[in-house]
């Protein structure tokens, strides 16, 4: 403590001031002291998840064996008799990610190119912001929304698909986590120096192409980061799944069908008030634990990801 | 690179500037798309809810009638938790940040908790519920309470608040700091009353933008175990309770369209709830911004 707070002071150390410094040197520790114990608790609330998750889930292994978990596709734990293939939770959770990607994905990276590349001053300054009330809807109102009017337009569309599906919660998903693709590419893109643009358009380039050869690889570490952590941020999402897309444990693949991803598991138990010390119960942290592993190796992936690949220009 | 002709380079010339407009026109429907749906999921909600609120929604508590229900118990519980959720968040984030950028700057302890904030903001906000379970309501026995919801939602915004407040705190100038140091200020005096000062307008907008994410979340009070049916108000800081959003999932999930009506009130209160936050926030940063500018 001492050493680093002498370090970087810029005063001389208190011991060479006058008598009664001590008085002051006294409250200048305790808080220094405090402030240093809130940062080590931030790390502790690290600690603590891990800790919970592994508590919990340990104690589901001694009962069910790890394989079993990993490898098998059937998830019924809640019946009388009990299978916990996990991948069938997986399977949901995949699913949304990857179609709530497919619409994120491209309209959010035609956006930002639209905002960072062709919009002018007066239209971005507006829109911007305007693009940014999409994510700080709460997932619940994207989850209503879900059910209540994309699914009975899609159900006139096609009347094969289910009350609870995939789709629906998908689509929405999509358009809630399109703002995150779409404002971190676009910071990306506009951190490519005006030089290399200049430098294009001088070689006769057109705008399209300037923007997709030229812009987009130089911004490529910036926009494929975002990728990952909207990757993360559709694994993770609750609600939206929790209300639109079913609580059926479905191995599947199809969208239209109710399928259940590893979150809207957890709710489902967790509204069941599962007595802590029973099976259920312990299935809740087992999924979670693979559930945050799942997203802090994305998270690290994206991290990696923007300083690996980062192109430096000045 | 072959030679081509006059006409050839004006051929291909032409068929690239076509493709350029249908590039633009195909950039430019992805934005109207965005921006769409945010006016299709405004105008829906309107059309289901605006009818159905009046002051006995405002006033009542849930029901088994869909047209008696309201969100009294929500609304209350929402505004109980959060008042707890910010002041811890608040306290411990600022607190973190200043040991952040004013104690610890560039030594290795700094990058590990960066780094270990950065991760924790990205950790899904149901198991942030779990951890609230087994920590605030079964290990420090506060039961399924107002004070172990706030607790939790502090936790889940405690990186935001402790991001935003580090912005705030290395925008403040070093000359303000070098000069207090030079009239012989100590560390804390220097940060009591010249950066905290300075960088409050911008920690306050992160603390409400932090505050306004913790009142929309619903996953992890439903895992911490929140209720979901609450004829009464919480009445100490160890009562249980509901919350708004746990309220809006409930009427969401029921087949009785008065209810899908009552949700869709609940979420307009709700949206009018953060408009009026964000727009708090938006006032307070142009204030700021004007000072350095």
């Amino acid at each position: 403590m001492r050493s680093s707070l002498a370090r970087n002071s810029v005063v001389p150390p208190l011991g060479h001031a006058a008598p009664g410094a001590w008085r002051r040197r006294l409250p200048e520790r305790g808080i220094a002291l405090a402030l240093f114990l809130s940062t080590i608790l931030s790390i502790l609330v690290t600690v603590g998840i891990i800790a919970v998750l592994l508590f919990e889930a340990i104690k589901f292994f001694g009962e069910v064996s790890f394989w079993e978990f990993i490898t098998g596709t059937r998830w019924t734990p809640l019946f009388s008799s009990k299978q916990f293939g996990v991948l069938a939770l997986v399977a949901g959770t995949t699913l949304t990610a990857v179609l709530a990607m497919l619409v994120a994905l491209p309209l959010g990276l035609l956006s930002a190119i639209y905002l960072s590349e062709y919009a002018p001053d007066k239209v971005r300054r507006p829109v911007k912001p305007i693009l940014e009330v999409l994510a700080g809807i709460p997932t619940v109102v994207y989850g209503y929304f879900a059910l209540l009017f994309v699914t009975p337009i899609l159900r006139q569309i096609s009347p094969d698909i289910a009350v609870f599906n995939a789709l629906s919660a998908s689509i929405v998903m999509g358009i809630m986590i399109l703002p995150m693709v779409s404002s971190l590419s676009e910071d990306a893109m506009r951190s490519v120096p005006r030089t290399l643009r200049e430098g294009a358009y001088a070689l006769g380039s057109t705008k399209l192409e300037v923007s997709t050869l030229v812009v987009v690889p130089a911004a490529l570490s910036g926009i494929v980061s975002a990728f990952i952590l909207a990757v993360s941020r559709a694994i993770g999402e609750t609600m939206i799944v929790t209300i639109a897309a079913g609580q059926n444990p479905n191995f599947t693949l199809n969208p239209f069908v109710p399928i259940e991803t590893m979150t809207a598991y957890i709710v489902q138990v967790s509204q069941g008030d599962a007595p802590a010390g029973s099976i259920e119960f312990k299935t809740i942290f087992a999924v979670a634990l693979l559930l945050f592993v799942i997203t802090l190796a994305m998270n690290l992936l994206s991290q990696y990801v923007v300083s690996r690949f980062r192109e430096e220009y000045e | 690179m072959a030679v081509i002709s006059q006409t050839e380079f004006q051929r291909r010339k032409a068929r690239r500037k076509w493709l350029g407009r249908v590039f633009h026109g195909l950039c430019l429907l992805s934005v109207t798309v965005a921006l769409g749906a945010l006016v299709v999921l405004l105008i829906y909600l309107v059309v289901q809810g605006v009818t159905r609120i009046d002051w006995s929604f405002l006033t009542s508590f849930a029901s088994r009638y869909p047209e008696q229900a309201g969100i009294k118990a929500a609304m209350l519980g929402s505004i109980y938790v959060v008042i707890v959720a910010g002041a811890v968040a608040f306290t411990l984030g600022v607190a973190t940040a200043l040991y952040l950028e004013e104690y610890a700057a560039r030594s290795t302890f700094a990058r590990i908790a960066k780094i270990n904030i950065s991760n924790l903001a990205g950790v899904p906000s149901i198991v942030y519920g779990l951890l609230g379970l087994q920590i605030f309501v079964h290990s420090l026995h506060l039961g399924k309470s107002v004070l172990a919801g706030g607790f939790t939602l502090a936790l889940l915004i405690l990186p935001i608040v402790i991001v935003a407040a580090g912005e705030a705190v290395r925008s403040v100038p070093p000359s303000l700091r070098e000069g207090s140091y030079a009239l012989g200020a100590t560390r804390w005096q220097v940060i009591w009353h010249m950066v905290i000062p300075q960088a409050f307008p911008g920690i306050l907008t992160g603390v409400i933008l932090a505050v306004s994410r913790a009142i929309g979340e619903t996953a992890p009070l439903i895992a911490m175990g929140a209720l979901t049916f609450v004829p009464f108000t919480p009445d100490s800081p160890l009562s249980r309770f509901t919350v708004l959003p746990i309220q809006i999932f409930n009427w969401t999930s029921r087949p009785q369209a008065g209810f899908q009506e009552a949700a869709a009130a609940g979420i307009i209160v709700l949206l009018v709830i953060l408009l009026v936050m964000n727009a708090g926030a938006v006032i307070l940063r142009n204030r700021f911004q004007n000072k350095w500018e």
